[in-house]
């Protein structure tokens, strides 16, 4: 799931600053299981808003709707009566869910509240941690199903780069050094020849480093 | 402001095991605490959302006690636990929002701890003095 974490109270307040009428736009995807733009993280950044705004007299009107995706078109347009009534939206999405609102709202200016992060899981309670970077040619299936692209803070994928102590990671002391974990993983599930491949240089290409990325299946156009 | 008739309204969450009953107490033992105190009672503190605080405070309450039960001491062993959590998390967004965060505070009685209470109340009432009232409360509407 994509994670994301909420902008502070004062970042968002000068964001919206100069609207008579904001929309607070949550999504009941992603953002909810992060406990970041959900219905009940609307209802407590739109409460904080009303409060900042009212204290600096700006008396900008918060309302609050959640819809259940903001990343789909279908979904979107169950608030589109909502956007309409309001000068702006401030998305609780992420990323992609606000270039969704502002590219279906042309004339409508939508802004995010929320930092995405990135794409990970939910660890233990209240604790996310990245597991994917998207890089578009996954390799897990020669690393055990651990992403050194993702988890090696050098995205070294030909082997460790000697500077990890006790299994932790030289860049991150709170993090565990990938290659400890993918060699361990290896040995438990018996490929330890797989680290014999060597890796040429990494086609970067097909992450985000050659333009943003469009899949198209012609079996499902219509 | 230092307003010498203001009388804080405070709303205060009281757990039904231990600070409600302890309220209760503080009346059989004739204790009287501050008049602006408005209990309202609770099954236990970790049930309460941050939603709640948040609207006390935009709709013109002057402080938000939290009042549970003490540490290791809950009903249902931890929802207390949890409570602290989120009254701290909220704490920082009121502050955020530029409403100072001591206007919401917890404390952690027992059934039997009345005179505490009402100390905490009374102690909760000057600090709320010192601060004034609440900046929303002129225009403040009930939702």
């Amino acid at each position: 799931m994509i994670v994301a974490q909420r902008k502070k109270i004062p970042e968002i307040t000068e964001i919206i600053n100069g609207h008579k009428n904001v929309l607070v736009l949550g999504c009941g995807t992603c953002v909810t299981v992060c406990l970041a733009g959900g219905e009940r993280e609307v209802s407590i950044i739109s409460s904080a808003l009303r409060i900042a705004s009212r204290k600096a007299g700006t008396a900008i009107k918060i309302n609050e709707l959640t819809i259940e995706r903001q990343c789909d078109n279908v979904f979107i347009e169950t608030a589109a009566e909502e956007i309409k009534k309001n000068d702006a939206v401030l998305s609780l999405g992420c990323g992609a869910g606000v270039q969704a609102i502002a590219e279906r709202y042309p004339d409508k200016p939508v802004y995010a509240g929320l930092d995405t992060a990135f794409l990970g899981i939910l660890e233990s309670r209240g604790v996310w941690t990245e597991k994917c970077a998207q890089c578009g040619a996954c390799v897990l299936a020669d690393f055990g199903g651990i992403c050194p692209v993702t988890r090696c803070a050098k995205h070294m994928l030909n082997g460790p780069c000697g500077g990890s102590r006790e299994e932790r990671c030289e860049i991150n002391a709170n993090q565990p050094c990938a290659w400890q974990l993918i060699y361990k993983r290896l040995k438990d599930i018996g490929q330890v020849d797989k680290l014999k491949k060597i890796y040429a240089p990494k086609d970067w290409s097909t992450s985000i480093d050659g333009g943003s990325r469009t899949i198209i299946r012609e079996d499902h156009r219509i | 402001m230092t307003d010498n008739t203001f009388e804080p309204k405070i709303v205060a969450f009281c757990c039904h095991y231990c600070a409600y009953a302890s309220a209760d107490l503080a009346g059989s033992m004739r204790l009287q605490y501050p008049a602006g105190v408005r209990i309202i009672r609770t099954p236990c503190t970790g049930r309460l959302e941050p939603e709640y605080y948040m609207r006390s405070i935009e709709n013109g309450a002057d402080g938000v006690l939290i009042a549970g039960c003490l540490e290791g001491g809950c009903h249902f062993i931890d929802g207390n636990l949890y409570a602290r959590k989120r009254v701290n998390a909220v704490r920082e967004i009121l502050e955020e929002s530029g409403i100072d965060k001591e206007r919401l505070r917890m404390v952690n009685v027992s059934a039997a701890m009345a005179t505490n209470l009402v100390e905490v109340m009374y102690e909760m009432v000057d600090n709320i003095k010192k601060l004034g009232p609440n900046p929303l409360k002129k225009e403040a509407v009930s939702q």
